[in-house]
Order: C-alpha cells, then sequence, then structure tokens
C-alpha cells in the first residue's frame, strides 16, 4: 500500500482539508467526506460568551473519533501567541499533539514569518508538540526546520486563500528532494490540476481549504480533488516519459501503412 | 462580585469562585473549551480547584472551521 506516514502514523489519503469558509456545518461534513480526507485542519477561536451553548459544534459534524483533528494557528502572527493557541488546542483535543504552526508575516499577503515560526517550533517541540509547519517555498528554511524536528514541512504553492496554483515547482522539487518528512503543499491550490501538479512532482499530499469551500459547487470540487490527488500520485510513481523537445514519436507502427 | 478579562472584554461575575463556576455562569456548561488563565493552561480536571482572583486574565477558546 501506498500510504502517507507521518510522525508515525499512517493515513491512506493524501489530501488533507481546512473546515473554514463552508456556508454550514452539513456542507462542511459532505464536502470532508467526498475529498476522503482523513486528517482536517480547525482553528482555535475566543468562544462566543453568551452564546447558546446547545448549538451544535465542529465537533458534532466531524466526530474527532473518525477524523485527525490539525489544530492551526492561522491568524497569529508572533511565535508567542503561535504557542499559546497550540497550547490551549492540545488541552481542548485531550492531550492531542499533531498540529499546524503557521505563524504570519503580513495581514495582506498572509505570507509567512519563517523567523517567528522557527522560534515558535522549536519551543513547540520542546514541548512534545509534533509539529507540521507552514512555510515559504525557501529550501534552506525548510531544511532547518526539518533538522529542527518538525514531521511534515508544508510550503506554500501561492498566496493562502489565491488559488493561483503551483507557481515554483523548482523550488518544491528541491525541497522534496532534501527532505526526509513528508512534504505536503499547502496554500495556493486553485483547482483539480493544481493538486495533481503537486503530487506528480513528488510532494506527499497536498492541503487546501478555499479550492474546495470557495468552488462553485464545493462538493463536487472536493471529489475532483480526491481524484486528483490521486491521479497525480500514480503519474509520479510511474513515472513520466521524458519530454522531447521539438522531436515528434510516432504512437503507430512506421512500416506497413497502405499504398507504401 | 470579581472584575475579571475574558477573552479581551472586561466583565464582574457575581457567582463565580473558581473556574468551574465561571463555566455555568458563563453558560458554557457542556462546551468542550480550553481555559487559559493568566497566561497558563488549566487543565479540565483542575476546573475545580483554580481559584479565581481580582483582575484574572482568561481566554477561553473552542474548535472553529478554518485552514
Amino acid at each position: 500500500m501506498d500510504n502517507l506516514i507521518i510522525a508515525g502514523t499512517t493515513y491512506s489519503s493524501r489530501l488533507l482539508v481546512g473546515t473554514g469558509k463552508y456556508k454550514d456545518f452539513n456542507e462542511t461534513r459532505l464536502a470532508v467526506e467526498a475529498s476522503g480526507a482523513q486528517i482536517v485542519t480547525v482553528a482555535i477561536r475566543r468562544t462566543n460568551i453568551g452564546q447558546d451553548a446547545s448549538q451544535p459544534s465542529l465537533l458534532d459534524a466531524l466526530p474527532p473519533s473518525r477524523y485527525t483533528y490539525l489544530p492551526n494557528t492561522a491568524g497569529c502572527y508572533t511565535a508567542d501567541d503561535a504557542v499559546r493557541t497550540l497550547r490551549l488546542a492540545r488541552e481542548l483535543l485531550d492531550g492531542h499533539d499533531l498540529v499546524k504552526l503557521e505563524v504570519l508575516g503580513d495581514p495582506k499577503s498572509l505570507y509567512p514569518n519563517v523567523i517567528e515560526t522557527i522560534k515558535a517550533a522549536e519551543t513547540l517541540i520542546k514541548e512534545g508538540f509534533k509539529v507540521m509547519v507552514y512555510t515559504s517555498d525557501d529550501p534552506i528554511i525548510a531544511k532547518q526546520l526539518e533538522d529542527m524536528g518538525c514531521v511534515a514541512i508544508m510550503p506554500l504553492a501561492s498566496l493562502i486563500g489565491s488559488g493561483m496554483g503551483i507557481l515554483n515547482p523548482w523550488n518544491l522539487q528541491i525541497i522534496i528532494n532534501q527532505s526526509q518528512v513528508p512534504v505536503i503543499v499547502d496554500a495556493g491550490v486553485g483547482t483539480a490540476s493544481d493538486a495533481a501538479i503537486a503530487m506528480e512532482v513528488g510532494c506527499a499530499g497536498v492541503l487546501m481549504n478555499t479550492a474546495i469551500a470557495g468552488a462553485q459547487q464545493p462538493i463536487l470540487m472536493a471529489s475532483a480533488m480526491n481524484l486528483a490527488v490521486q491521479a497525480g500520485r500514480s503519474a509520479f510513481l510511474a513515472g513520466r516519459m521524458p519530454k522531447k523537445i521539438y522531436t515528434a514519436s510516432p504512437s503507430s507502427p512506421t512500416t506497413g501503412v497502405i499504398g507504401s | 462580585m470579581i472584575a475579571l478579562t475574558i477573552n479581551g472584554v472586561a466583565q464582574q461575575l457575581h457567582a463565580s469562585s473558581n473556574i468551574a463556576e465561571l463555566i455555568i455562569e458563563l453558560q458554557l456548561t457542556g462546551k468542550r473549551v480550553a481555559i487559559e488563565r493568566n497566561g497558563e493552561i488549566v487543565p479540565r480536571s483542575q476546573f475545580n480547584n483554580t481559584l479565581l482572583t481580582v483582575n484574572d486574565t482568561l481566554e477561553i477558546v473552542v474548535a472553529v472551521g478554518g485552514g
């Protein structure tokens, strides 16, 4: 079996999905089911004091018994805030220690602040967290994060929520070639072909949210992404034919053509 | 009555001397939350034993949809 292994745990799906931006929890649930994802990211936010506690929650729609929750630090701009958020997440999720670290540097581009990211990763790893880390596609930073003990390197393909696709497959390739831990594209995928390209380049997985939640029909797109990730992975394993620039090569026999 | 800052907002609570009572007073019973008091996590098992003091700063969080 061709499985994704993160921090010693085996997953059959290589698609990881976010749970934000859906119209309601039912749509979230149906989209996650269609995606085939086993790992779902969640955000940690202040509770609305005074809100009816009997209101359905995300945990009801996506039972933690069935999915691996990946609490994230989206919205954090300092190492300190990210660390505090994940300590709260670990308490919230009964000691669950697999987390997605993301420390942003700028509210406009949502580009990661790699210096704060490295600081936060250091503390979290010391405290026993298994850190999957969102980062830029800088191979030097990626290597540093891996050497520190991050369990997955998650470079952006393009800006978060932009849907611009895989803008620098060459950098991704460098990171993939140098990494012993899974490299998972996180952010920037817009449509199924983007996910397939990420997998064909050799990524271990793809993490996306807006590409599914922001589609006209999120559930149909979730299933398209499921297929694309599988197709891309198979193509990677199969090994593509070499490109022959300006040189055609017929697929049919060149002899025995009638009238010759 | 006790003055606290909860999720960034100054509040006066009337019937709470510890975290367990605070959960009831804020009508969060049965809701899965995690609590940080003055920068330190309060484990769920310690809600009863963790006394509130004046001007405590609390963060009360839940899991929500996110990417």
